[in-house]
């Protein structure tokens, strides 16, 4: 099986989601992580393994505990690859909305 | 402006829904879609000028338009057909890139009223592989670098 390890199949699941902005707040270890979600330690475990393979997360050895690190440039990266199409969908919707609000006041 | 358009693409995934809600009731918003007058001046931009060739609006119907460089140099053709018009609800249809290698995408488009002037859209693109579909939303990316070199290039050769 093809696993591909990027940033987008990293944003996908809904529990990674909710660790990046945990982590975006303040870098973190495995354990304290973990107290935020009902889901078992190693399952927590094998999404910060994800997230830190996707460079979405980077690791810090302070002492003898890890700690976990948000990394906002590769978010970057996925904002800089669909924005171009948000904003084409976006201008072409403004404009949908402009014409017919005149055709609206024409009638 | 405010930013009112959303593009959701899960990565992996072979389809991306957009979604966007307008100040316009939702008679319009579903005629703008069927008037090819209406359609070819909003969905012009940028990128190009888009001319209908044939609008058949209707469900079976044939649909077809060209998209043009500001120098009226066609860049590409598009078509595809009409499975379902609903009025003021619903429209299925095809899409499909003429000389393209994207192939054929299939596109659900669903009208709902909120209020009497209010109105969303939701647009479900459902491509044949996340790989196809990921070449597809770069497109305007691309499409957008092109256009950041050209204008260099021409600020460039006047310069010389």
């Amino acid at each position: 099986m093809d696993l591909r390890r990027d940033v987008f199949q990293a944003i996908a699941d809904p529990t990674r989601r909710a660790i990046i902005t945990l982590l975006a707040l303040q870098a973190m270890t495995p354990t304290a992580i973990a107290e935020n979600f009902s889901s078992s330690r190693q399952t927590i475990s094998k999404h910060i393994q994800i997230l830190t393979e996707c460079e979405l997360l980077t690791q810090e050895q302070n002492g003898r505990e890890i700690y976990y690190h948000f990394n906002p440039k590769k978010m970057k990266e996925i904002a800089d690859f669909i924005e171009p199409f948000r904003n084409m969908w976006d201008d072409r919707f403004n404009k949908l909305e402009t014409i017919m609000k005149k055709y609206k006041s024409k009638k | 402006m405010e930013r009112k358009t959303k593009v959701h693409a899960e990565e992996g995934k072979h389809d991306v829904v957009i979604t966007r809600e307008f100040d316009l009731p939702v008679e319009l918003l579903f005629k703008a879609h069927m008037e090819p007058e209406i359609f070819e001046q909003w969905m012009t931009h940028d990128y190009g000028t888009v001319k209908v060739l044939k609008f058949e609006n209707k469900k079976h119907g044939g649909w077809q338009f060209q998209n043009a460089d500001p120098n009226g140099n066609v860049v590409f053709r598009a078509n595809g057909v009409f499975h379902e018009v609903i009025p003021n609800q619903k429209i299925i249809r095809t899409f499909e890139m003429e000389g393209s290698p994207l192939e054929v995408q299939l596109e659900f488009l669903e009208f709902e009223k909120l209020t009497d002037d209010t109105s969303r859209l939701r647009m479900h693109s459902i491509y044949r592989t996340p790989e196809l579909r990921d070449q597809l939303l770069k497109q305007p990316f691309a499409a957008g670098l092109n256009m950041a070199h050209n204008r260099l290039q021409n600020v460039l050769s006047k310069l010389k």
